[in-house]
């Protein structure tokens, strides 16, 4: 339980990092908040030769409006999203989420960038990154800067289409509309578990109650993150009452592709993408504004 | 071998000085280099809390982190909590108080979670929930299972009135 011998680096500026990145390449490792790589490191499933320690780049670590929403540093830690009074503003489905990582030792080390760095299929924020189209700031040596979006960002389980020599730096997240109703619901065997099965939504609507725009995203029902186009397709133009409900989270389940593994067979999985997306409409459409 | 590094660093508000590989776990550096055997290791993945200690302030996983990373660090371990004449904190009372611990390992890392939790309810002059107190609890792993005490010990630690087991 001690992890093997590497080569530290502490880079002191962004610059620095990515020429450590360009000279080491896929032998190293980037060390964000560690609640991840360390564990994975400290049982030997990984023995990166380089350990590039974002920690001394204070350049990386920040909460700034941008574009209506807010963009985060990539080194800015989770509880961050707990704590700032500008992100509950803007965006607060966002501290709601953030609740759900870990717990509160994790969040004060783990950062927003690793999250989505690591890719973990069930973790909260690339499936928030994919809900709201959040945008992937990367930089590199040789290749300057490039903006990715999630769908395109997240490949497979723990996979991304970062380059070994690419450096995730920011993460953008636009404002939730001022007129939406949105929830997250979250299925773990403990609290602070990894999900089994996760679901957010956020739904829009017109005085009548007919949904205008539906963003339903749901962990844990493919090896990344998905936007279900099913369950948005079955809500928009729909009253957003229970039989859309319904036929959304049907959808949704439809499109889910689960694997069997020791927490969850498929079969339960996909039952709980029904359910938990059923929940997080109906938590989403009670949150709208009521109209008199 | 890779090169050592020398971490300087304040400890329970003295200055310590170590050289170590920079593979070499906080935890471990603390009571290997440090001989501050207080902070206890568990798991060594994240996962039980037994470690958890304060870095510049905010509780954390000790065992996530490389003695290297805390190179000009404040940290603050379960030593650090009782007064230099042995009184003990009131959390630390509040355990002894309400039996909140069996065999007492996982109890450093249920203390320094505990004295951070009471601060921010404190400063927030809030009365936690006892599901507020569990949700605060949760990072903090012990296999005795005493549960039902160390919720008991943060109450009395909040100023919550709670019952106290009846002296033997």
């Amino acid at each position: 339980m001690k992890p093997a011998p590497f080569e530290y680096h502490a880079p002191r500026s962004v610059e620095e990092a990515l020429a450590l990145l360009a000279q080491y390449g896929d032998e190293a490792k980037v060390l964000a908040g560690g609640q991840s790589l360390v564990p994975l490191m400290n049982f030997r499933l990984a023995r990166p030769a380089h350990l590039i320690d974002l920690n001394r780049i204070p350049e990386l670590a920040y909460v700034r409006p941008h574009d209506g929403g807010l963009a985060f540093g990539a080194m800015t830690r989770q509880y961050f999203l707990e704590e700032d009074p500008q992100v509950a503003a803007r965006n607060p489905l966002l501290p709601v989420v953030a609740r759900h990582i870990g717990h509160v030792q994790i969040r004060h080390r783990g950062t927003i960038g690793g999250s989505i760095a690591h890719a973990d299929p069930v973790a909260e924020l690339p499936l928030i990154a994919t809900l709201l189209d959040a945008e992937l700031v990367i930089r590199s040596q040789e290749g300057g800067e490039r903006v990715a979006q999630p769908q395109e960002f997240f490949l497979h389980y723990l996979m991304t289409s970062l380059a070994p020599t690419e450096l995730l730096c920011e993460v953008r997240f636009p404002a939730l509309p001022p007129r939406a109703g949105w929830s997250f619901q979250e299925f773990a065997r403990r609290h602070g578990d990894f999900a089994i099965v996760a679901a957010a939504a956020i739904l829009e609507a017109d005085a009548n109650g007919v949904c205008t725009a539906a963003r339903v995203a749901v962990a844990g029902g493919a090896p990344t993150p998905q936007r279900s186009q099913g369950a948005e397709a079955a809500l928009v133009g729909q009253k957003l009452a229970p039989a859309a409900f319904d036929a959304a989270a049907e959808a949704a389940a439809a499109e889910a592709d689960p694997e069997s593994d020791i927490h969850a067979s498929a079969d339960y999985r996909r039952k709980m993408v029904r359910v938990f997306v059923r929940r997080a409409l109906e938590a989403a459409a009670s949150r709208l504004p009521k109209e008199s | 071998m890779a090169e050592k590094v020398t971490v300087r660093l304040k400890v329970n508000g003295r200055d310590y000085e170590g050289t170590c590989e920079p593979r070499k776990l906080l935890s471990d550096f603390i009571r290997q280099d440090l001989g501050l055997t207080g902070t206890h290791v568990g798991c060594e993945h994240g996962v039980c809390g037994a470690c958890t200690i304060l870095l510049d302030g905010r509780t954390v996983r000790s065992c996530l982190l490389f003695a290297v990373q805390a190179d000009g660090a404040e940290i603050m371990t379960v030593e650090g909590l009782a007064a230099p004449d042995g009184t003990l904190h009131p959390v630390q009372q509040a355990f002894w108080d309400q039996h909140g611990l069996q065999c007492g390992f996982c109890t450093p890392g249920f203390l320094m979670t505990v004295y951070e939790f009471v601060n921010q309810v404190q400063a927030r002059n809030h009365q936690p929930s006892e599901e507020e107190i569990r949700e605060a609890l949760s990072g903090n792993l012990c296999r005795c299972t005493g549960y039902v005490n160390i919720v008991k010990a943060v109450q009395q630690a909040c100023g919550i009135p709670v019952e106290s087991p009846a002296a033997h």
